[in-house]
């Protein structure tokens, strides 16, 4: 129901654009859209730390530039104590009177390469230190940016040219790293999963997170068209399939409490997400079968913990 | 005459940063560094000092904490040693290509492997080429009067550039010294808050960082050199004023003795106050033997150290950091400085002191007796490690 509702929602969303067109991603990319979203959702107070990767390389080749806001790049696996960094320069400054007080988001982004692999130790520090910021992953499932190289956020199956589908081994051979439950395992204040598929979900999020005071991580899973392997015109609905199929559920964990976005009461087979992607085209049924397996144990999982969250708050209620 | 009072060099070094008015401190534990971070966070504890402190996961993030913070316009400070340096090495290309006027001191220490907690400056010379003003320090005073110094130039805007402090790990950070501290009057008027040129804020929203194409790259890097040449000026301008503040005017290249001597000990650091010592001995026996020490290791004082060493003879260059398989690297910009003139010194290089070993003034003495000799046989360029067992 409220997913219907959303679809016409769009409309509410803000005119304005704090990420401009004429950016260089490629054609469908779902990332490039999220970013848009975000950016839309935070307005102009904001300055955002960028990670090395495709949203750094699309948006700022000197002397040009996509961006209507501060933006920041400093390096690869850095991006979450460069945003503390200028989470902690803006409080000391107007804390000391030297500029105006005015809440000033900072945001870090990366990918999930910057993410899962090379920025995490990063990631874990600043979350543990409690900096007022907003860390957004957006996941398009392996270093796209370098040519589709795995990284530890590469679903199982999937064929990339560091995990290629061959004679002996059937691509990536791991199962992808759950870092939204890394995130929340440091106890911050809000963790939420978001899909550009979605846009009012994921544009609700990100407000609530720049309410929010102390660390925020919304991981966004981000349709990749060139590293999939699939048209860039379906993009949005393997967004939403990925939703429906329950690969990549949408959910929040506020103050410790899961909370289902969009409860899916039947998931649709998870070969209707994967048959539309180059990247699984090797996998036989038996394997399709096992993911899917997989997937739906954790998506019970996922409600069980939901379904105890709306136990507490029915029981203070 | 100011009073002066022991303090230990490293408790000194924060209590500048103090002075300095330092808005953000980001660090990381490693030996020799700690004494630093650990005053600094109780002053900050104490409530003696408002700043942002951050004992972060790594060195890397300590720096690049410092890089988000001091691109908002926050004075920013952190400091480290040898594994840890290597660690943030990435970031200190960065951050002097994004202009930002950070300021570190490196207590020196030893690079691994055999890991060793003692001092050399292998770590120095691991980020060379990384587009930081670079001094080398000689004794506790000098530590805490960089401070200082550092801030004001790093953030003059025909500047902007990062500065390191080096000092030797514990052969200056743990010992105790007699230090003549500033009036905090005389500093804030030395030391006025930093005002930015650009900064990170919503009300001007600018890009920084943006990735330049070989079309562009080759213009921003000259944009840089041109930026540490023409900071030599500046640094001389900020090194008077200093002096005419404190009565303590330091110079890109000291020299001790070094009027009419044949032969020159060139030393960096704190090798410079034994050497001085080796010096007077050498004196007294009457041998012409005087001492160059050199303090700005970036950008490097070609013209003021060429002044000093074309009217020797005999360079004994002392070089604590051995680029393996070339030799000293401060002997081999000592030697580039003199290549184009047809009569010059010779250039005799000693790798000593590495890994803390000491080196006492009679080490020197016999070092420049080697040296000497060797050059009179016709080895006019040699190079040796000092007093390794074999």
């Amino acid at each position: 129901m409220t997913e219907k509702l959303n679809v016409f929602a769009v409309r509410t969303l803000t005119q304005k654009e704090y990420f401009a067109p004429g950016h260089r991603a490629c054609q469908g990319c779902a990332e490039v859209l999220a970013v848009r979203l975000v950016a839309k959702a935070l307005g102009r107070n904001v300055i955002v730390s960028n990670a090395t990767g495709c949203m750094e390389i699309v948006s700022s080749p000197l002397p040009f530039t996509s961006w209507r806001v501060p933006w920041f790049h400093v390096a690869f696996e850095n991006t979450a104590a460069v945003a503390s960094g200028i989470e902690a320069g803006l409080k000391v400054l107007m804390r000391k009177g030297r500029i105006p007080r005015k809440k000033i988001v900072s945001l870090a982004m990366a990918g999930d390469g910057g993410t899962a692999d090379i920025g995490l130790q990063a990631l874990s520090g600043a979350l543990e230190r409690g900096h007022d910021f907003i860390y957004i992953c957006t996941d398009n499932e392996a270093y796209m940016n370098t040519g589709i190289q795995r990284s530890s956020s590469t679903p199982f199956g999937a064929s990339t040219t560091t995990s290629p589908a061959g004679k002996v081994q059937i691509g990536q051979i791991t199962w992808k790293k759950n870092m939204a439950a890394i995130a929340a395992a440091h106890n911050i204040p809000y963790v939420a999963t978001a899909c550009p598929s979605y846009p009012i979900d994921l544009v609700q999020k990100v407000k609530k997170a720049a309410e929010i005071e102390g660390p925020a991580y919304i991981h966004i899973l981000s349709v990749c068209p060139t590293g999939w392997r699939s048209a860039p015109e379906l993009s949005i609905k393997l967004g939403r399939l990925a939703a429906e199929t329950g690969v990549f559920p949408l959910y929040e964990v506020d103050h410790g409490k899961y909370r289902l976005s969009i409860d899916f009461p039947k998931l649709k087979p998870v070969k209707e997400y994967i048959k539309l992607q180059g990247r699984f085209r090797h996998l036989t049924d038996d394997m399709i079968e096992q993911i899917e397996k997989r997937i739906r144990k954790e998506y019970e999982e996922l409600k069980e913990k939901a379904a105890k969250g709306a136990r507490d708050d029915s029981n203070r209620g | 005459m100011v009073k002066r009072i022991g303090m230990e060099v490293s408790i000194a070094a924060a209590e500048a940063v103090k002075q300095a008015n330092v808005d953000v401190i980001s660090a990381y534990p490693i030996t020799p560094q700690t004494h630093i971070v650990e005053h600094l966070s109780e002053l900050v504890a104490n409530g003696e000092m408002d700043a942002e402190f951050f004992c972060v996961e790594s060195e890397h993030s300590a720096l690049s904490v410092c890089v988000g913070s001091e691109a908002t316009g926050a004075r920013s400070f952190t400091c480290t040693s040898a594994q840890g340096l290597a660690l943030m090495s990435e970031i200190t290309y960065i951050a002097s290509g994004l202009r930002l006027p950070i300021v570190m001191i490196i207590a020196n220490r030893t690079l691994s492997a055999p890991l060793s907690i003692w001092n050399d400056h292998s770590d120095a010379m691991s980020i060379r080429d990384c587009g930081w003003i670079q001094f080398f320090v000689e004794n506790g005073q000098e530590v805490y009067d960089h401070v200082f110094i550092s801030y004001r130039l790093a953030e003059d805007r025909e500047v902007l550039l990062p500065v390191i402090i080096n000092m030797d790990g514990f052969t200056l950070s743990h010992v105790i010294e007699p230090f003549e501290l500033i009036e905090q009057e005389k500093i804030d008027q030395f030391l006025p808050p930093y005002q930015p040129l650009y900064r990170l804020h919503p009300d001007r929203p600018i890009t920084m960082g943006a990735f330049a194409l070989p079309a562009i790259f080759a213009e921003t890097k000259k944009a840089q050199e041109v930026a540490i040449q023409s900071s030599m000026p500046k640094i001389l301008e900020v090194l008077k004023a200093f002096g005419d503040m404190t009565g303590r005017y330091y110079r890109p290249i000291e020299t001790y003795k070094t009027e009419d001597a044949d032969t020159l000990l060139v030393t960096m650091g704190s090798f410079g106050e034994t050497a001085s010592v080796a010096v007077d001995k050498l004196r007294d026996e009457g041998r012409s033997v005087g001492l160059m020490k050199i303090r700005l290791w970036r950008p490097f004082p070609f013209e003021d150290l060429k002044k000093v060493a074309l009217k020797a003879k005999n360079l004994v260059v002392i070089d604590r950091a051995i680029s393996v398989g070339m030799g000293g690297p401060v002997a081999s910009e000592v030697k580039a400085a003199l290549y184009g003139y047809d009569v010059r010194p010779s250039v005799y290089n000693f790798v000593a002191g590495i890994s803390g070993r000491d080196v006492a003034p009679s080490d020197f003495i016999k070092m420049v007796d080697k040296a000497e000799i060797e050059i009179e046989e016709g080895n006019r360029e040699g190079y040796e490690l000092y007093g390794v067992r074999e």
